[in-house]
């Protein structure tokens, strides 16, 4: 196969390609973060009116959806990379499944940790088994179980397979967490996670929600690269081209 | 000093505001601080076994 993209399923070829883009997106990460919270805490209303009164707690909504969208995506893309790990063996697929899990688990933890602290003054309690929070709080699980089983089988292969296949029959849990409210209509009922639109949302707000979002996801694939390294490092310690790479860097320039 | 005051007091929401914050950079700090460590560690480990393989064949050489 002469297609490019086969090319850089290559550990030997992505391992440069992935040194040369973190930079990148570690700067894209910060400048966005950046902008997204200086958007969020000073060019935002103090406080919303009308029905749904919300006072300075809201301000946490930035990191809140930003995290918890997050954490739908990377678990979306670690399915993505498992499952084309099992159909075309790749081995490049299964170590970039490994390396977005913790990652993931760190913003599906943020999400739930956000929305607890948010909970407290708006709904009064820092936890409720709403649909939402408790298929969030599964999502959690299924990333540490993905961590856990791969790292208790020691046969790195197996671990891969067994591991993905853990992944994709939990991502029933992605469209459950998206649909996963039981309030239509908020005129109607109080739930915790109402319907709502982006259109529906104040421009400034949605601004800089948008912008930690993507500050978020810039910030994942320059932590998810950082690990894919260190993974093809451990694995490929073997092959030549790795030994290479370890004899001109252990010499001092 | 008195903008600042009332910035970090959050409209008396500072304990939610902050601790919300504070976990995502605290989090975020420690994701990056231990992954460049990890990275240094599995270069430093790589580079002692190839070491020891390169005096032990060194010595395999010698009759």
């Amino acid at each position: 196969m002469t297609l490019p993209w086969s090319r850089f399923a290559a550990p030997a070829t992505f391992y440069p390609l992935a040194g040369r883009l973190i930079p990148i997106f570690w700067v894209l990460a910060a400048a966005l973060i950046l902008t997204a919270f200086y958007w969020g805490f000073f060019e935002t209303p103090d406080q919303l009116g009308g029905s749904n009164a919300q006072k300075g707690y809201y301000r946490i909504i930035f990191i809140h959806v930003g995290s918890a969208w997050m954490s739908m995506w990377l678990y979306g893309m670690l399915v993505l990379w498992a499952a084309v790990g099992l159909v075309f063996k790749t081995r490049l697929s299964f170590m970039m499944a490994n390396a977005i899990a913790p990652t993931g688990a760190i913003f599906t933890f943020l999400a739930l940790w956000t929305g607890a602290i948010w909970g407290r003054p708006s709904w009064g309690t820092y936890w409720d088994w709403d649909p939402r929070l408790t298929s969030e709080l599964i999502l959690f699980f299924l990333y540490v179980g993905y961590i856990a089983l791969h790292s208790a089988i020691d046969d790195s292969r197996r671990a891969d397979r067994a591991a993905s296949l853990l992944a994709i029959v939990g991502l029933v849990m992605v469209p459950v967490i998206f649909w996963s409210i039981n309030c239509p209509d908020p005129n109607q009922c109080a739930a915790l996670h109402q319907r709502s639109g982006l259109g529906k949302v104040d421009g400034n707000i949605l601004f800089a929600m948008l912008t930690m979002t993507l500050g978020f996801w810039m910030y994942s694939f320059a932590t998810t690269l950082m690990r894919l390294r260190g993974i093809i490092l451990t694995r490929e310690a073997e092959t030549s081209w790795v030994q290479d790479l370890i004899r001109s860097e252990g010499r001092p320039a | 000093m008195k903008p600042l005051m009332e910035f970090l007091a959050q409209g008396g929401f500072a304990g939610y505001v902050w601790s919300a914050y504070g976990m995502t950079l605290a989090l975020l700090v420690i994701e990056t601080v231990s992954l460049r460590r990890q990275r240094r560690a599995i270069l430093a480990r790589l580079s002692r076994l190839l070491r020891l393989r390169g005096t032990e064949d060194h010595r395999g050489d010698q009759p």
